[in-house]
């Protein structure tokens, strides 16, 4: 196990030094000297000069890669061109929102996906099978933003339930802080659970196939324990592993979520970033945020082997 | 098989007389929800394809006394901003975000195939192409095209390309698959021992037994690449926003949509209509085009 989980740690490396090539890539790709962007208009092409050498602009290609690989082992994205402060700060001040939305949001997906999913399977066959699997597909189909959108008009414009948009005032509390997500949380969990349920049913299905589930019901369990105590312990390793995956998709889903519902999150850094074409926010929002996916699903690989003790590597 | 089989004729093989194709229509007619979405994606296409010819006012004609005016008999879909007629735009919308996903499947089927075979075939390269993939998949979609979009700048071209490239690694991962299943058939082995030269193996032999796997991703593709171009318009950094797509309505109905929300309802309901009925399709195919899949997901 602990050989294993090093020799995934290894490989992890391996593909965040690619994915640090292709952000390196892409920010070369951007047509226009980063130098010339930074000091905007006003620069003469001496000070242009001096920052293209103290950005190491002026070196080989590789050479400016090695600089930008050792600027990643230390932590140091470079500074924001538009906020005048080091990215890692700016970031790290707008994770509280954006981890919360997509906590909250996966609490949501598995809320709605976890027992529909159970019920569907336990049905399979039958109407409430059919309906939970269309409205799953459904669910799938919906852009997020739009859902957003209509919840802001029927639930907070029309009927004032919750705030229309932001994350209160600073000196809010974090519990009214967290009102201002529970709708952002619903349009960013409803396309998320389709998933989930879909991933649910078939696990299930699977497992309430198996000859021990069989013995269950012949020895006359009742046929909620057989479901929930002997099929859904085995079924959840891979329901486990959808939840982890929907969980790193959500938190790019929520760069999407937070321009809709005006959040203040990194999601909103990132677009800013984007149409201010700042480009050491998009360099390093890029690289943190998939460092996270990452991260995610290989937490979710070794979690496999240490929730089901069949699994060994 | 309904004729009376001796034990050597009972070995599992295709019933004579029907081309892979009519099978696979035959296990889709079994499914009629995939029959009538098919029907819709038809249906979305023909509507894409002829749009300036049904639109019942020209798309971009302003007239502001009509401005924001509610669904009618004369605007089924109400007007916009500028009086401007929204089933009119729905259509025409139609025409632009189906270009958009079509031409993201060829890019992403075309490019992909290729990896996938090169990767499948040559297994010296495999490593490669696989590190590759590997370091795309490791973003998020909608990540990797904002950061292509932030690189290449808003244009309905560059908005093909970098979902062509951000859904590249799906199809090129399905063909590598394929691939090292289909070279150790027999009848790859026969074309070698004929002589025949590896283009002509791949492309010969290898890529039409493939095709099925490659149909059904390019269809979720087409899907994905709706909605993932509807997200990129609407955070202003896909197609520009001057261009109708249904994304760029949505977007644009955003300032108004308190006081005229079908501004907004209309576009989106054609993204969730297209990309359910693409989805469903998909499903449909993937089970007619794997027997074995049918237990688990019907």
């Amino acid at each position: 196990m602990l050989v294993y989980a090093l020799r995934r740690l290894v490989g992890m490396m391996v593909v965040m030094t690619v994915v640090a090539a292709v952000v390196f890539v892409i920010a070369r790709v951007i047509p226009g000297d980063p130098a010339a962007v930074m000091l905007g208009t006003a620069a003469t092409a001496e000070d242009i000069a001096a920052l293209r050498v103290r950005l190491g602009l002026d070196q080989p290609l590789i050479a400016q890669f090695v600089i930008y690989l050792k600027q990643i082992v230390t932590l140091d994205l470079g500074d924001s061109i538009f906020l005048g402060r080091p990215v890692l700060q700016a970031m790290a001040e707008r994770t509280e929102l954006t981890a919360s939305l997509t906590v909250m949001a996966v609490g949501i997906a598995v809320a709605i996906g976890l027992p529909i999913g159970i019920v569907s399977a336990a049905m399979r066959g039958r109407a409430v099978d059919r309906v939970a699997v269309t409205a799953a597909m459904l669910a799938a189909s919906v852009p997020s933003f739009w859902i957003g959108l209509m919840l802001i008009k029927y639930l907070a414009v029309d009927f004032g339930f919750f705030p229309v948009s932001g994350y209160g005032p600073p000196e809010a509390t974090y519990l009214e802080r967290v009102r201002h997500l529970v709708l952002p949380a619903i349009a960013l969990g409803i396309p998320n659970s389709a998933l989930i349920l879909r991933f649910t049913r078939t696990s299930m299905l699977d497992v309430l196939g198996d000859d021990y589930v069989r013995t269950a019901r012949a020895k006359g369990l009742p046929p909620l324990t057989v479901v929930l105590k002997h099929a859904l312990r085995n079924a959840m390793i891979p329901i486990l592993t959808v939840i982890g995956l929907t969980t790193a998709v959500m938190i790019a889903g929520a760069i999407v979520t937070e321009t809709v519902f005006g959040l203040p999150g990194i999601g909103n850094l990132i677009v800013s970033a984007v149409l201010r074409r700042d480009y050491p926010v998009i360099q390093g929002a890029l690289l943190v945020v998939s460092g996270i996916y990452v991260l995610i699903n290989l937490a979710v690989d070794l979690l496999y082997a240490v929730v089901d003790p069949r699994v060994r590597y | 098989m309904s004729q009376p089989t001796t034990p050597a004729a009972a070995a599992p093989r295709a019933p004579r007389g029907r081309s892979p194709a009519a099978l696979v229509i035959r296990q889709l007619l079994r499914r009629p929800l995939a029959v009538v979405m098919l029907g819709v994606v038809v249906a979305m296409l023909a509507i894409a394809v002829t749009a300036p010819l049904i639109v019942p006012y020209d798309p971009m004609k302003m007239a502001i006394l009509q401005r924001l005016k509610p669904p009618t008999g004369l605007h089924p879909f109400g007007t916009d901003e500028f009086g401007r007629d929204v089933l009119s735009r729905v259509i025409l919308g139609a025409r632009l975000s189906l270009l958009v996903g079509g031409l993201v499947v060829v890019v992403a089927t075309v490019l992909g195939t290729l990896l996938g075979l090169v990767g499948g075939w040559f297994r010296r390269l495999d490593g490669v192409v696989m590190r590759f993939t590997d370091a795309l998949m490791a973003f998020p979609d909608i990540l990797l095209a904002i950061a292509f979009m932030a690189a290449l700048g808003p244009s309905l071209f560059n908005v093909v390309l970098a979902l062509g490239i951000v859904y590249t690694p799906r199809v090129a991962r399905v063909v590598r698959a394929a691939t090292l299943v289909v070279r150790e058939m027999p009848y790859v082995e026969a074309a070698r021992a004929l002589g025949a030269g590896s283009p002509r193996i791949v492309f010969g032999h290898i890529l039409p037994n493939l095709m099925s796997p490659v149909i059904v991703q390019a269809t979720f593709i087409f899907a994905y690449a709706i909605l993932t171009e509807a997200a990129l318009s609407f955070i202003g950094v896909g197609v520009p926003p001057t261009t109708p797509t249904w994304g760029n309505m949505i977007a644009g109905a955003q300032q108004y949509f308190r006081q005229a929300d079908w501004l907004m309802l209309f576009p989106g309901l054609a993204i969730v209509v297209t990309v359910l009925a693409l989805q469903i399709v998909g499903d449909g195919l993937r089970d007619a085009l794997d027997p074995r899949l049918q237990k688990v997901t019907r």
